[in-house]
């Protein structure tokens, strides 16, 4: 009997001394085919890190964001790795809510992230997250209805023939509109890219005094040219449209055009799902001639929380998961034309990812064509290519946002939106105080 | 004459109860159909017949363990109504036989708190299961649906208790019953159809609780509620995925529902018919 009782005392203790060695990290992150994938691959990571378990929490993007900043606003430390955005990482940062990742490793090459990229994750000269991927915006294009409309799409392209081959190649008897753009109303839906067209038509939302500039006449150039050409070329119903609804829409061949996130190419070019898969070429954003393209700058990045006990082992699986080896892990794995896109410069000089990717160059050109630090062509006291870093900008542009989709769907015009936004934005800009 | 006229009045209102249902199924209904789709047909606009493709389950199934969150749906939700029963039944029992000037006025208070929004007590809550250390644990999660519940509980108890005459619970204490034995022997098992049927709406209350759930957990307690959110896509099409993560999500309450309806109806109706 007490032979036993030794024997399950030993046995437990063991047990306990194993669970005490090894440390859990949670990991929260969007449900995205890059980040699924990475969940996939993690035993290559606890097989070099035997010590580290890995809890994952996938959420919808929006829960996400929510969960992730009542945590980090109240220290809750429910998380070790955090999955955020451009958006999120200059105003954490300067919360003190994330720690630097300077310290990632000596094999770690800090200096291969693409430096349009590293620019929006860094604040006061320190990386705050590591990009897991990046990516802009750009033109995806039929070439067999633009050389059916007589077109050559140029690689960088003006807004005015962008405006007139939406209309050329539109062929609303074969269910083909010329140009699918996002209506969906939302910061992060149709403001990314109506913020970011507004760069190219040189309009920006405040000016140096953080005063609200959509009572300019570039504001009211952008609205009038989306809205018309979204009225005469863009598909029904397209104030309720968003990436996933266009992203339908082109591979069923129903978009002569489609600018939106580079990270689509390679889902229309998928021939598993795409009936366009063959037919589709790429070219930048278009712009103005004024210096700025409309296209946005966004990386999906992996953070660390300041309130983590376990900034080590976080760091570790931040460095693996954003490495050139884990690159090469899932190029082993899945092909190079898996590998999350827009991160690291090396990965573009690979003629591997190069015959894997035909759209590698476009994307590179794209995300080096965005500068989050300078994004308008005049002044702004602000970062941010497609969004403004304050607090503010994510409730204020969906509110904005309402308003363009109404424009845009035809409850309201141009004139009245724009209206509605100024005073929504110097109500706002005023309560919060950036002006009196 | 007067038959066929009943005839066809019951013709009648036998169809608009049908179609009354389907409505009320269709969303249920549309979510299994596109469960059974491949992600090119779901989005690809109204279609009622599936290619009876499994592809979504069974990517479902191999990113997530279905089991884990099953299993905290299962302890969370038949835990909270059991805790939500023992406090209830003596409250439902002491304002229905014993009431006082304020009776009314306390079962207002109580259905007031359900009147405000949840998010307005997000942060003082998050900071409150932070402190104690109850942040994604079974036994917060548990607690905290026992409390959000508990108003509607004791409502539904209040009702049903009321229907039952007090001179049978007089005649138990003239026979010396004890206020426990009263309670226990007497006033439960006369109750029992209207406490089925309050614990069998409690579970489906707290079973599709979304608010909570998904803000006060992470990985361990996280219930089906989170499992389902995390098909949700930024980037990628997602709908069939969505929709088999939903039909496995409700078809344990579905089927839970669909046999305990007799008892169901008939709590619900309790006080109308007698």
């Amino acid at each position: 009997m007490k032979l036993k009782t030794l024997i399950l005392g030993l046995c437990t203790a063991s047990a306990f001394a194993l669970a005490a060695h090894a440390e859990s990290i949670t990991i929260a992150t969007v449900n995205n085919g890059d980040m699924v994938r990475m969940q996939k691959l993690t035993d290559d990571f606890t097989a070099k890190n035997p010590d580290i378990q890995l809890n994952w929490v996938t959420l919808e993007e929006n829960v996400l964001r929510e969960r992730v900043t009542t945590d980090i606003a109240t220290k809750g430390g429910q998380y070790d790795v955090m999955t955020i955005g451009t958006y999120e990482v200059p105003i954490w940062a300067k919360q003190s809510w994330l720690l630097p990742l300077d310290d990632l490793g000596a094999d770690y090459d800090a200096a291969d992230i693409i430096p349009a990229i590293a620019g929006g994750l860094t604040a006061d000269g320190k990386l705050y997250a590591a990009p897991f991927y990046g990516e802009s915006s750009f033109v995806m294009y039929r070439k067999d209805l633009m050389e059916k409309a007589g077109l050559t799409m140029p690689d960088a392209p003006t807004w005015d023939f962008i405006v007139d081959a939406a209309k050329k190649m539109t062929d609303r008897g074969a269910d083909v509109n010329g140009i699918c753009l996002r209506g969906k109303a939302g910061w992060g839906e149709n403001m990314a890219f109506l913020t970011a067209m507004s760069n190219s038509f040189g309009a920006r939302w405040f000016d140096e005094n953080w005063v609200p500039q959509f009572d300019q006449p570039e504001w009211k150039k952008t609205l009038e040219t989306y809205v018309n050409v979204m009225k005469e070329a863009g598909p029904v119903g397209a104030s309720s449209n968003g990436f996933n609804e266009n992203l339908a829409l082109f591979q069923q061949g129903k978009c002569g055009m489609w600018i939106d996130a580079t990270v689509a190419a390679s889902f229309v070019s998928d021939p598993k799902n795409s009936t366009v898969a063959d037919k589709v070429g790429y070219a930048l954003a278009p712009d103005n001639g004024l210096g700025k393209r409309g296209n946005w700058l966004w990386a999906w990045s992996l953070a660390v929380p300041a309130g983590t006990q376990k900034a080590d082992a976080a760091k570790k699986f931040v460095a693996w998961a954003t490495s050139k080896s884990y690159l090469e892990l899932v190029a082993s794995k899945e092909g190079w034309a898996n590998v999350p896109p827009g991160t690291r410069t090396s990965l573009y000089n690979n003629p591997e990812y190069q015959a894997a990717a035909p759209f590698a160059k476009m994307t590179l050109d794209s995300i080096n064509s965005a500068d989050p630090t300078h994004p308008t062509v005049k002044p702004v006291p602000y970062v941010g290519v497609q969004f403004v870093a304050i607090p503010e900008f994510a409730g204020l542009a969906t509110n904005v946002g309402q308003l363009f989709s109404a424009a845009l769907a035809g409850q309201s015009s141009v004139d009245d939106a724009l209206a509605a936004a100024q005073s929504a934005a110097t109500t706002e800009m005023g309560m919060a105080g950036y002006t009196k | 004459m007067a038959r066929a006229v009943t005839t066809q009045h019951k013709v009648v209102v036998t169809a608009a109860a049908w179609a009354v249902a389907l409505i009320i199924f269709f969303p249920i209904l549309y979510t299994i159909i596109t469960s059974f789709k491949s992600e090119q047909e779901a989005i690809q606009g109204f279609d009622l017949i599936p290619s009876f493709t499994f592809e979504s389950y069974a990517d479902v199934q191999s990113q997530y363990n279905y089991f884990k969150p099953f299993m905290n749906s299962v302890i969370i939700s038949v835990g909270s109504t059991i805790l939500a029963l023992l406090i209830a039944v003596p409250a439902a029992w002491s304002m229905a036989f014993s009431p006082t000037r304020r009776t009314k006025d306390i079962l207002m208070w109580m259905l007031s708190t359900k009147m405000m929004p949840a998010v307005a007590v997000l942060m003082p809550i998050y900071l409150l299961f932070r402190d104690f250390g109850l942040l994604d644990s079974r036994i917060g999660l548990t607690v905290m649906l026992m409390l959000i519940n508990l108003p509607i509980v004791v409502w539904m108890l209040y009702t049903y208790f009321r229907e039952i005459p007090g001179e049978i619970l007089e005649a138990a204490r003239m026979d010396g019953a004890s206020l426990w034995n009263e309670i226990v022997y007497v006033l439960t098992p006369m109750a029992i159809p209207g406490i089925a049927s309050t614990m069998l709406l409690n579970i489906i209350l707290a079973w599709n609780e979304a608010f909570w759930t998904i803000r006060l957990t992470t990985t361990e307690a996280a219930p089906l509620t989170a499992f389902i959110t995390s098909f949700s896509s930024p980037q990628g099409l997602f709908w069939a995925k969505l929709s088999a993560a939903s039909t496995l999500a409700i078809a344990p309450i579905l089927v839970m529902g669909w046999f305990s309806q007799k008892q169901l109806v008939r709590g619900l109706t309790f006080g109308a018919v007698k």
